[in-house]
């Protein structure tokens, strides 16, 4: 029972991180929902704030590895041009059910040799590959105001809802990363 | 709309009296939710004008630092400077400073919404040369 140096990080970027970022996300959407006025007490919410601080932060931080290894570790494995031959740019996937040594996962999705599958990449990672960008700029701010108001978001439940709008849509975005991660990952994985 | 009943707010509410907080501006809460907006735009324009001009998919390609990345690294590195740098002037002009943190969330939200559908395969594909 192995895996290869690929497929670690693999595992790194989707199932590791993937499952802190779910994790911190759960934690801070419930801290920040039940920030509300007659909750909890003055002791509650100075132990209760103290959670939220380190949960978004541990948010967002993991949310910027997720996509620097994603793009700069991951990617690039992906993307490699190593099918083509000639004039066929997808010579060395004839005949694959997977990508291999001579076939990218991008290339094996792109060449059809397997189904038709180039939706996969033209919709599925060409999308995942970008928005999944915002999560992290939108996990820092809400970090950020989080830590900045503290307690104080208690008394502005318009400015506790803006903040919430912000951290879900963090999640959103790391959403579209994750499903599509998972099922490229099923339909042509990272050999 | 400025919340102008925020010290009012934690006043009649007896848990936080007790931690006798102080006021904080809204200045740097409000470069922090317009800076996001602006770093999701930039990266919503960048990919679609990528499809779009051949040479700035070039340079964007040139960021890549020959790790294999592609144009997508242009596109990301210059979209998170784009938000820091917006974010630190954002924050240096409003620090101390009390602004309309409302309007900032939306225009911030707007911002970003935008940014987002121009990251959509099926919109940026459609200014595609």
């Amino acid at each position: 029972m192995e895996l290869t140096s690929r497929e670690g990080w693999t595992v790194v970027h989707g199932l590791v991180l993937g499952t802190v970022f779910l994790l911190t996300f759960g934690g801070g959407l419930a801290g920040l929902w039940s920030l509300r006025p007659g909750f909890i007490t003055a002791k509650g919410i100075k132990e209760r704030m103290t959670r939220l601080y380190i949960g978004t932060s541990t948010m967002a931080v993991v949310a910027w590895l997720t996509v620097i290894s994603g793009t700069w570790i991951v990617y690039p494995w992906y993307r490699a041009g190593l099918a083509g031959a000639g004039d066929d740019p997808y010579a060395g996937c004839t005949g694959l059910a997977l990508p291999s040594d001579t076939c990218s996962p991008r290339d094996f999705l792109k060449s059809n040799v397997s189904g038709t599958t180039e939706t996969w990449h033209n919709f599925g990672m060409e999308w995942k590959e970008h928005i999944g960008w915002a999560a992290p700029i939108l996990a820092t701010a809400a970090a950020f105001l989080v830590i900045y108001y503290g307690p104080r978001l208690i008394a502005r439940p318009w400015l506790r809802a803006a903040v919430i709008v912000m951290f879900v849509g963090a999640f959103a975005a790391a959403v579209v990363g994750g499903v599509f991660g998972a099922f490229l990952n099923k339909v042509a994985p990272i050999v | 709309m400025r919340d102008e009943t925020r010290q009012e707010n934690r006043e009649a509410i007896p848990e936080l009296r007790e931690l006798h907080l102080t006021e904080k501006p809204d200045g740097p809460g409000a470069a922090a939710m317009l800076a996001a907006g602006i770093g999701i735009l930039v990266l919503g324009l960048l990919t679609t004008l990528s499809e779009v001009s051949t040479g700035l998919h070039d340079f964007l390609a040139k960021f890549e630092f020959g790790q294999g990345v592609g144009p997508l690294a242009g596109k990301t590195i210059l979209a998170v400077a784009g938000w820091a740098v917006s974010w630190v002037i954002l924050a240096i002009l409003w620090r101390g400073k009390d602004v309309d943190i409302r309007r900032m969330f939306w225009i911030g939200l707007v911002l970003g919404v935008l940014g987002a559908v121009l990251t959509f395969p099926p919109v940026f594909t459609a200014f595609a040369g």
